[in-house]
């Protein structure tokens, strides 16, 4: 039998259907693996038979004929979302075995179009970094070097996907916590539209820009499970009031007269490697019949100091609730109140969580607020106002890096700031609230893959996902698999 | 020293809608602790907010009774503190822009002698915003318990400029505002349920100085009686302060009843920052004009207007029809009584006196009333058309309280109750009492009033009641003077 | 804008965060290295710039009043460090 990890979601989704092999087999298949590739740390919470549960579920209603598409087909979740059936730790100390009474809007709605659960993926605590280092659970290792970050906050889902032991696996972006991973570990991720998935049952980082996505091994198949995870939700009062789309359709569109914004300031600040292959890919849709525009991003390049006043600001707002009394941990020792809401946060919370959460709570003082807070708001609407001037003038999506360079080492960025300055591809997209896409479109030397980054406007998913589609039809590096995989 | 006391009044009243304001959780009181707390009450991770649109509208009606300007939008920031019964660790409140701006209230105000006047105070906003939980002391040696089962009810707060002058005027403020808002029914003002509940920002100054005095707040007074009480005890400590050289320091107070005192807060609160920004799991609440013409249309006549019509259409006397405005049910009685009557003003007299005695004395409301408003309508409309006089009308009244009966016509079949008319009859009657009491008509004859009150008694005795007390009147004076 | 190690401890006091000697020191230095970056945008003109506290803007939905959650009591506090009878636990509030 062929390795069926090695199967895309739609050819799962043939075999299933063809009943050539069933929901358990399949199941079976990548929780072996998960088994063997333990040492990867991908995975926070997997629990076995509770997925065979699933996968027999799935098996009774192919046989019964009341199976819909995609029943059968497995996926892991980011352990930033809440689940019944497994813990929801967002990878922190804070929550460690918290078992929620009710499972996420993304959860809910791939489990009802058929998926089969795996478990949840390793990531960033509370999805702050770009490493997973910050996980209190362990660092999730790249499967293309194990010496190299798989990128965060996603990094358990990114490094699930490269690894072929989850052919998908849901994610969240806030300043690029899907496209980042993605990249690092040579596979395609989406950050949809702000609000267009739901945020109830996201354990949440920072609310005008956390964004439900998923990791996959290429667009096609982004953007079927995509198409399940969108549209309304009455639970979300940010949920955009869109019924749901099918975003195979306008896969096949093709690019040709698409007019694709390059930012060669940008492009041009990267490593070498990348910034060649960001060029050959270039060239590649101009054989599809793209058009190349030289764009000027400006204000974006405020992204990050923008970024950062904002999201630790409405951070800090968000972990206030975590405190020891009606959920989560509580210190052992204390001598009143105060003292145990105090230690269970100082021990609960690892160091990137307590460093946003103070620049959050000093950015909101009284007396900072105005130079702070709202200076930021302004700007964050200066660089969402170029972008929407530069998609009504002059190009129909924009490709830029996603970072500088591939995957760096572990102990290469040690200090909370370099690696902050590292989200300045990422950030003015997520300040906008527009859909990205990160796919691959390389290898360095150091055989590390190369991430190239597509945004669009709002609401233009189909867009982005045909015109990564495209580039896939003629290019392999979406299907390259690390060694030993 | 002449002193002038400034207190303004912050009230946060609980909204009677159904649900919670952002949660489907059940509003209701009294419930076994945390059953009725929801993952978004209790905060769990992943919860988002969704706004109670009845709670919205209940703002609407409340701006449009105080004549205020209800903002086309406003804003929902979250206020950030912690302690355990709020579960967030913020409050969903509104701070920069407020749903209600502006507004007045007019109040009547007894003065020590027992006179009235009309006061009117300006209001500077009414917010919308959520409750937070309660703590439970004495389960548990140690510790305290927290019920969140209040956390998440909607509540409007309401605060007036710094007008009033008294403590007289601050009760009589609160008591006309806890009336409005149940008479427009945006709240049941239950204070047994914590449902009205007010804070006394209480400062002195003497007499013409410009500046306010440092201001203390009173937190949490959810009785009239302790209101009056505890700023009668707060001004008397700022002058003793003042007069005595010292400083009155802003400070957060409670208010003790069981040793008539107010007492600084442990935490202080006025140190907080609060760290207000907009909540951004909620957008802008947009209010159209249209909405709020909707609301208008569907609220009930306001006070003010009642009583002007009850004094200038139905000719009541105003010490009455303040009476009867006094509680929105007592009005709708008075007016389903007085419906089919020409003159209302029986109505009233009836309402305000004959039934009020009856109720009080059984320790009942006007809504658990054994005489249904229809029902005292109907013994009314026989009183003014002249089937029945008023110890008739009486009889009736008592037997539908005692329950001997329910339909007016047929008990004043039963009881014999009509009312003789037939002047023949009277005249025979009124012969006879003549022919017997020859020394009243004497007495009456040489001056005494009073003999002819007794002989409209005897009258009456001899008629069992029921002669038509006007025509013996007439017949029985004619009589007399022949 | 540089933060004195007593700022710090004033932030985490209001963060309810607990900070050990050595642990606000090394922050001290974190933070003040974020802030200088921050303060860049201080010298960026917004004369007439609305903030922008979301993506797209929009009004506020309303919700029918309904009660739509019923008693889940004992799921929605099998979390709980402490419970008694139906009540969560903590050292004493002292008023």
């Amino acid at each position: 039998m062929t390795d069926l990890t090695h199967s895309t979601v739609a050819e799962l989704k043939k075999l299933l259907t063809a009943k050539e092999v069933s929901a358990k087999e399949v199941a079976q298949a990548y929780l072996d693996k998960i088994e063997k590739t333990s040492s990867l740390n991908a995975f926070l919470d997997v629990r076995p038979e509770v997925t065979l549960k699933e996968a027999e579920e799935a098996d009774k209603k192919i046989r019964s004929g009341e199976a819909s598409p995609l029943t059968g087909i497995p996926i892991a979740h980011k352990d930033i979302f809440v689940t019944l059936k497994w813990a929801s730790t967002a990878a922190s100390k804070m929550l460690e075995n918290y078992m929620s009474p009710f499972d996420a809007t993304v959860v809910e709605r791939l489990q009802n179009a058929g998926f089969v659960c795996l478990g949840k993926t390793n990531c960033d605590e509370f999805a702050m970094g770009s490493t997973t280092a910050n996980s209190a659970y362990g660092k999730t290792y790249n499967p293309w070097d194990a010496n190299a970050v798989p990128g965060g906050s996603s990094g358990g889902s990114a490094s699930c996907v490269a690894a072929r032991i989850a052919p998908a696996a849901t994610a969240t972006d806030t300043g690029g916590s899907i496209r980042q991973p993605a990249a690092f570990c040579g596979v395609t991720g989406i950050k949809p539209t702000y609000g267009r998935p739901s945020r109830w049952g996201m354990i949440a980082f920072a609310s005008s820009l956390d964004t439900a996505g998923i990791i996959a091994q290429s667009a096609e198949d982004c953007a079927i499970v995509l198409s399940e995870m969108i549209g309304f939700d009455k639970r979300d009062s940010t949920s955009i009031e869109l019924p749901p789309e099918d975003l195979t359709v306008g896969l096949n569109a093709g690019v040709k007269g698409l007019r694709i914004g390059v930012p060669r300031a940008w492009i041009d600040k990267a490593e070498p490697g990348l910034r060649d292959a960001i060029y050959k890919a270039l060239s590649v849709y101009e054989s599809l019949g793209a058009v190349l525009v030289d764009i000027k991003l400006d204000k974006a390049n405020l992204g990050v100091p923008v970024y950062y006043i904002i999201a630790p600001a409405e951070a800090s707002s968000n972990l206030g609730r975590f405190d020891g009394v009606r959920y989560g941990h509580r210190a052992k020792d204390y001598n009143d109140l105060l003292d145990m809401i105090k230690k269970s946060r100082d021990e609960g919370f690892g160091p990137e969580p307590k460093r946003r959460i103070l620049i959050g709570t000093y950015v909101l003082s009284h007396g900072y607020y105005d130079a702070y807070y709202i200076k930021a708001q302004q700007v964050r609407r200066l660089i969402a106002q170029e972008f929407d001037a530069i998609f009504k003038n002059e190009c129909d999506v924009i490709a830029a890096p996603v970072s500088t360079d591939a995957a760096f080492r572990f102990d290469a960025k040690a200090d909370p700031l370099s690696l902050y300055l590292s989200d300045l591809y990422t950030v003015p997209g997520s300040l906008a609230g527009l859909p990205g896409l990160s796919l691959p479109c390389g290898m360095s030397e150091g055989k590390l893959p190369y991430g190239l980054q597509l945004i669009a406007p709002k609401c233009e998913e189909g867009r982005l996902l045909g015109t990564a589609h495209a580039y896939q039809q003629a290019t392999d590096w979406h299907k390259l698999v690390p060694a030993g995989y | 020293m002449e002193w002038e006391v400034v207190i303004g009044l912050e009230t946060h009243v609980q909204l009677s809608t159904k649900s919670k304001i952002f949660s489907g959780a059940s509003a209701s009181f009294g419930a076994e602790p945390n059953t009725h707390a929801c993952p978004i009450d209790l905060a769990l991770p992943g919860c988002l907010p969704v706004l109670n649109k009845s709670a919205v509208e209940k703002a609407i009606r409340f701006g449009l009774a105080i004549d205020a300007k209800v903002a086309n939008r406003s804003v929902f920031d979250r206020k950030h503190y912690f302690y355990p019964d709020l579960p967030k660790a913020y409050q969903i409140s509104q701070f920069e822009l407020p749903v209600v701006i502006g507004g007045r209230v007019s109040f009547q105000v007894e003065n020590p002698d027992g006179s009235t006047y009309q006061k009117t105070i300006n209001l500077t906003r009414a917010h919308l915003e959520e409750d937070a939980g309660k703590s439970v002391h004495g389960i548990v040696h140690g510790k305290t318990g927290i019920d969140l089962n209040r956390a998440g009810t909607p509540l409007l707060e309401i605060v007036t400029e710094p007008e009033l002058r008294s403590s007289a005027e601050a009760v009589a403020y609160a008591k006309a505002l806890h009336e409005l808002v149940m008479w427009i029914g945006v709240s049941d003002g239950d204070m047994q349920k914590g449902n009205f509940r007010c804070d006394a920002n209480v400062s002195v100054r003497p007499k013409g100085q410009k500046e306010f005095g440092t201001r203390c707040e009173i937190k949490n007074l959810n009785s009239f009686k302790f209101l009056q009480a505890a700023i009668d005890y707060e001004v008397r400590r700022q002058i003793g302060l003042i007069s005595e050289g010292g400083k009155v320091v802003q400070a957060t107070r409670l208010y003790d009843p069981d040793n008539d005192e107010t007492r600084e807060m442990r935490t202080k609160e006025d140190s907080m920052d609060y760290r207000y920004f907009p909540d951004p799991d909620l957008l802008p609440l947009e209010i159209s004009d249209e909405w709020i013409e909707e609301v208008r249309a569907s609220m009930p006549e306001l006070p003010e207007k009642t009583l002007a019509r009850l004094i200038n259409e139905y000719g009541i006397s105003e010490a009455d029809a303040l009476q009867l405005i006094s509680h929105r049910p007592l009005t709708e009685y008075f007016e389903k009584a007085a419906a089919k009557l020409k003159d209302k003003k029986i109505a009233a007299n009836w309402v305000k006196g004959e039934v009020m005695a009856q109720l009080n004395a059984a320790e009942l409301s006007i809504e658990e009333s054994p005489v249904s408003a229809e029902q005292l309508g109907d013994i009314l409309v026989r009183y003014s058309d002249g089937t029945i006089n008023q110890k008739g009308a009486r009889t009736v009244f008592s037997a539908i309280w005692e329950k001997k009966g329910d339909k007016v016509d047929e008990l004043i079949e039963t009881l014999g109750l009509k009312q003789i008319s037939d002047t023949g009859a009277i005249e025979a009657a009124i012969d006879a009492v003549l022919a017997a009491n020859p020394k009243m008509v004497e007495e009456f004859k040489s001056g005494k009033e009073k003999a002819f009150n007794a002989l409209v008694g005897q009258t009456m005795r001899a008629t069992k009641g029921k002669a038509n007390p006007a025509q013996v009147n007439e017949i029985l004076r004619a009589k007399l003077a022949q | 804008m540089s933060l004195t190690i007593n700022d710090v401890r004033r932030i985490s006091d209001l963060a309810r965060i607990d900070l050990s000697d050595a642990n606000a020191e090394k922050l001290m230095v974190e933070l003040n290295d974020i802030l200088s970056m921050v303060e860049q945008i201080q010298s960026i003109d917004t004369t007439g710039v609305e903030p922008m506290p979301h993506p797209f803007g929009g009004a506020q939905r309303l919700r029918e009043d309904e009660v739509t959650e019923h008693n889940r009591r004992e799921e929605n506090m099998q979390n709980a460090p402490d419970v008694m009878d139906g009540l969560f636990l903590v050292p004493k509030v002292i008023e």
